[in-house]
């Protein structure tokens, strides 16, 4: 098998933290190389969700195609992947950076590297990219870049002396990144002899076209009306359309060794498509997979309900919708006495939560409660069999448990050294287990394994406060490990509420049951009669307060005969009875679920 | 038959009833014409009744010319059949002015009065707003004892900064005064007063529910011991000496209302229907010469909402409620579940001949038993 170089093509992802300047940078490139007619740029040309304008962040991976003449007189097919920036969407980076030959690493010349750059430029290395270092913001007064260079050299090791030094704002040195690109990257090897062999690197549905599919070919051509089988489902399909990303969809007959872009083959579903799969043809199969393809993996749960019953089919056809666009979210029916009628949905992540339940609430205009989000345990039975626990709740009795194992996740964070012994404190608070600490520059380093149960409960909130917002974090799945964890329910006037339940390691029980108790004793209102709260660990209490009865409510004096005036009182505290959710003879409002959902400590 | 009478020589702060001041004084003539025209307009709504009381409310009703109050009442007497031992109450300003017009009003035909004394020490008269002082609040009440054959008066506590003793002391004076009837209500700060803006401002502070409650359970313990018991939550009385037009209201009876704001009760044949008239004077005055009444709403009561009034009233007597009343107005009976609740709390309690009533640790979060019970 030859494989040919494909000398005019250039395939390059850009790796940045969030705000350091991936989108503008992106703009720049799109504008410079006039791949879109001045009149139609907008910001942010490749987010086209809302949700990723406006934060800056990047969910689906996304291809433009730029013509570029380079000061060599050749012109050069350059092909942008702008991948998923955050850890909850690692696996979707990785096979996104393996579409590509080299990186961009774009480091904001005053911030410098954080701690999420790092995590991304390890990606990349570890997809064997030829990185160029590109320093933005360099206009701005605080642009160290000297200082940032040095910093590029000693965490990443990278050679940053021929770093692009550029203003992606005001277009500075912008042109000196395409000449970088096509002289510093590789270009990709194929085979346009051999059999297909494409990635599917990505893939989202269109209201119009069905499911559309990115892919980097390989090996061989992809032409329209081609049979295409996906190897990791087995399904074939009839390609469509084929084309490039410039950024509309530009079609094509057919897409070459090297090269990107999108086709469309009568897909119903996202679901039907796995990011890292191997597209090939039909009756000219490639003999072997592309390697590291694997289904996406859940890794958070929570329970989400609608605040009014009313809506849950409603919520069931929206969560339906999404997940024609996002198979990494699982979802399936639970009910709960207090919540009502909801569903138990898997993430990939914290972020990825984040999304789905604010595209749920605008996208869907959906009120929903969440419950606290919970890991997925390995509970290893007295019988041998070990189950895979996604909601507290459905705990099996402890009699039958022989152990409990736990997610545990390594974390980088980055903070200015004031904060340093607060970050640590919080760290050593969740059980974390430090791994590294040194600096780079003026910043600390810390590296901590942690349990990811302790993570998902406001970690990063709190990690944000105590730093005064300036450290950074990011953190990867590295195994499972077994914990002294109990589950851990709340009682209102001896009644558990199932919403409430949750595990918890053994040593931060009582602290997080106290916290739970005096949270919810602020959030229920009096009531006639005492109401205790407890915190309990099967039969034994470790936490608890307790409401006192009403004294006073009465409101005295009644005028001439205008009863109405009562009734219409009345009325209001029945209709706000109805929103109760009644637990014996407690009524508690939906309020404080959510309320004391959200305040996690 | 309730009357209002909606103007008052100054507003107090803490009053959120439909009371006006007016520079000068409202035309009686016109307003006596126009409660006459309402009277009739109800007497025609509900007619054949005998009316038991007569209640001239406010307001300040004693700024009436006596001659309008007799006027009124003739009216009534035209409009429908006045039993022989009708009770007749007038509210009062207990102010030497407004005593100077007992005389009168006993001749009109009224034969109690109630004065709105609110307190019995200067200070706590002036943070009231009141316009009296104790000591002329006092001679008013021997001036209506001596004009009038039952009287009542009102205070109010739960004040700002009252001790416990202070008002069990101030209480015991007044019953000392008090012939037969004392009505006792807690400050409440309502929506659209002075003092709610300057409680929201945190200018007035309020006794806490706890405080509140302790003042409660004195009053009701001084109350007592002078055998003036409560008969509703906050009226206390001799024995016999209940107001009998109150009682009306509490047990869900029929009753007219006339004059701007009242509100009435009448049983039709299209059912119990609600009647609201037009709240600001001058309004009601136009719309009742143009039309006859004054009626701004008017509701036929649904089954549910006859059931919870019912509650909301009756709850607040000692002597209870007939759950079957309950039954027959609301066509749903009570959740005996949440029944055996609050009397396993000691809020609730089942009396002879099937009757339920609130006990008297029930009383003071009366609201929320009564929310309960209609949930």
């Amino acid at each position: 098998m030859t494989r040919e170089t494909l000398d005019t093509i250039r395939n390059f992802s850009i790796v940045a933290h969030i705000d350091h300047g991936k989108s503008t940078l992106a703009d720049r490139l799109i504008q410079l190389t006039g791949t879109v007619a001045e009149r139609d740029m907008q910001e942010q040309m490749l987010d086209s969700m809302d949700i990723e304008r406006e934060r800056g962040i990047t969910i689906k991976a996304q291809t433009v195609r730029l013509e570029y003449q380079a000061k060599d007189g050749k012109t050069y097919i350059l092909n942008l992947m702008d991948t998923p920036g955050h850890v909850d969407f690692a696996y979707e980076v990785s096979r996104s950076l393996k579409a590509c030959e080299g990186s961009l690493l774009v480091v904001d010349a005053s911030q410098g590297v954080e701690a999420q750059t790092l995590a991304n430029v390890y990606q990349a290395l570890d997809a064997d990219h030829e990185i160029v270092p590109v320093l933005n913001k360099v206009d701005l007064p605080a642009a160290e870049p000297e200082r940032v260079k040095e910093q590029i050299e000693d965490v990443i090791g990278l050679d940053a002396s021929d770093a692009v030094q550029i203003s992606a704002k005001t277009g500075l040195n912008v042109d000196q990144v395409l000449e970088a690109i096509v002289q510093r990257l590789p270009p990709p090897k194929g085979d346009r002899e051999a059999p297909l062999k494409a990635m599917l690197v990505d893939s989202w549905y269109d209201p119009y076209l069905g499911v559309i599919v990115l892919v980097r070919i390989m090996d061989g051509v992809l032409r329209k009306g081609m049979t295409i089988k996906m190897m990791g489902t087995d399904a074939e399909y009839e390609v469509d359309r084929v084309g490039v990303f410039r950024p509309k969809m530009q079609p094509l007959e057919a897409l070459g060794p090297g090269e990107v872009g999108f086709i469309t083959a009568a897909i119903k579903e996202v679901a039907d498509t796995r990011v890292g799969d191997t597209i090939t043809e039909s009756k000219r199969p490639t003999s072997e997979m592309l390697p590291g393809f694997k289904p996406a993996q859940p890794v958070v749960f929570c329970g989400l309900f609608p605040v009014d019953a009313a809506d849950f089919e409603d919520l069931r056809a929206a969560m339906g919708r999404l997940r024609l666009n996002d198979a990494s979210f699982s979802y399936e029916m639970e009910s709960s006495a207090a919540l009502g009628f909801g569903f138990r949905c898997g993430f990939l992540g914290l972020l990825h939560l984040e999304i789905i339940q604010e595209r749920l609430e605008r996208e869907f205009n959906l009120d929903l409660i969440s419950t606290a989000p919970s890991v997925v345990y390995k509970l290893n039975l007295r019988d041998g069999e070990t189950i895979e626990l996604h909601n507290p709740a459905d705990m099996p009795d402890v009699m039958k448990i022989e152990s409990i194992e736990e997610p545990w996740i390594r974390a980088t964070i980055l903070t200015p050294d004031e904060h340093l012994g607060a970050v640590l404190k919080l760290c050593q608070d969740r059980r974390g287990v430090q791994i590294d600490l040194n600096y780079v520059g003026k910043r600390a380093m810390v590296v901590y394994d942690l349990p990811l149960n302790e993570v998902v409960f406001d970690f990063y909130d709190r990690l944000k406060s105590i730093s005064r917002g300036y450290a950074s974090f990011d953190y990867q799945i590295t195994d499972y490990r077994e914990g002294d964890l109990v589950r851990m329910s709340i009682l209102v006037n001896a009644e558990p509420v199932d919403a409430l339940s949750m595990l918890v390691h053994r040593s931060r029980a009582e602290a997080r049951g106290r916290v739970m108790c005096e949270k919810l004793k602020d959030l229920i209102p009096q009531h006639l009669f005492q109401i205790p709260i407890q915190a309990a660990i099967g039969g034994k209490i470790i936490a608890r307060e307790t409401i006192r009865a009403l004294r006073k409510d009465v409101t005295a004096k009644c005028y001439g005969g205008d009863v109405s005036r009562k009734r219409k009182l009345l009325d209001k505290q029945k209709e706000g009875k109805k929103k109760m959710r009644q637990f014996g003879r407690v009524e508690i409002p939906q309020e404080a679920f959510i309320a004391a959902l959200k305040m996690d400590s | 038959m309730y009357v209002h009478w909606p103007f008052c020589a100054s507003k107090c702060p803490y009053c959120d009833f439909n009371s006006h001041v007016r520079r000068e004084p409202p035309d009686e003539a016109r307003f006596l014409a126009a409660f006459a025209a309402e009277i009739a307009h109800q007497g025609a709504l509900a007619p054949g009744r005998t009316v038991g009381s007569v209640f001239f409310g406010g307001g300040t009703p004693s700024l009436m010319q006596p001659r309008t109050v007799g006027a009124i009442l003739d009216a009534i007497g035209k409009a429908w059949s006045v039993a022989p031992d009708v009770e007749v109450t007038l509210e009062a300003n207990p102010t030497s002015v407004d005593a100077t017009r007992f005389a009168g009003y006993r001749a009109a035909g009224v034969e109690r009065v109630s004065l709105g004394v609110q307190a019995l020490n200067d200070p706590d008269l002036r943070a009231l707003g009141r316009l009296h002082t104790a000591r002329e609040a006092l001679d008013a009440v021997a001036v209506a004892q001596a004009h009038f054959p039952r009287s009542s008066f009102d205070l109010i506590y739960a004040r700002p900064a009252q001790t416990p003793a202070a008002w069990a002391a101030e209480l015991r004076g007044a019953i000392d005064r008090a012939a037969e009837h004392l009505s006792l209500y807690q400050l409440t700060i309502e929506p659209d007063t002075w003092f709610e803006k300057l409680h929201r401002a945190g200018k007035l502070v309020v006794p806490t529910a706890d405080e509140a409650r302790a003042l409660w359970d004195v009053t009701q313990e001084v109350c007592d011991a002078a055998g003036l018991t409560a008969y509703e939550i906050s009226n206390h009385a001799r024995p016999g000496a209940q107001s009998r037009h109150n009682l009306v209201y509490w047990r869900y009876g029929e009753y007219a209302g006339v004059g701007p704001g009242a509100h009435a009760r009448l049983v039709t044949n299209e059912g119990r229907i609600a009647l609201a008239t037009e709240r600001h004077p001058e309004t009601w005055l136009a719309l009742v010469e143009r039309d006859g009444n004054a009626t701004v709403s008017r509701e036929v009561l649904s089954a549910e909402s006859q059931g919870d009034e019912f509650l909301l009233m009756g709850l607040r007597l000692v002597e209870g409620v007939d759950p079957r009343t309950y039954e027959a107005l609301s066509g749903r009976s009570l959740d005996p579940r949440r029944i055996s609740a609050l009397v396993g709390d000691g809020l609730i309690e089942p009396r002879p001949g099937g009757r339920l009533a609130v006990t008297q640790a029930g009383f003071p979060v009366l609201d929320a038993v009564v929310a309960d019970l209609a949930a």
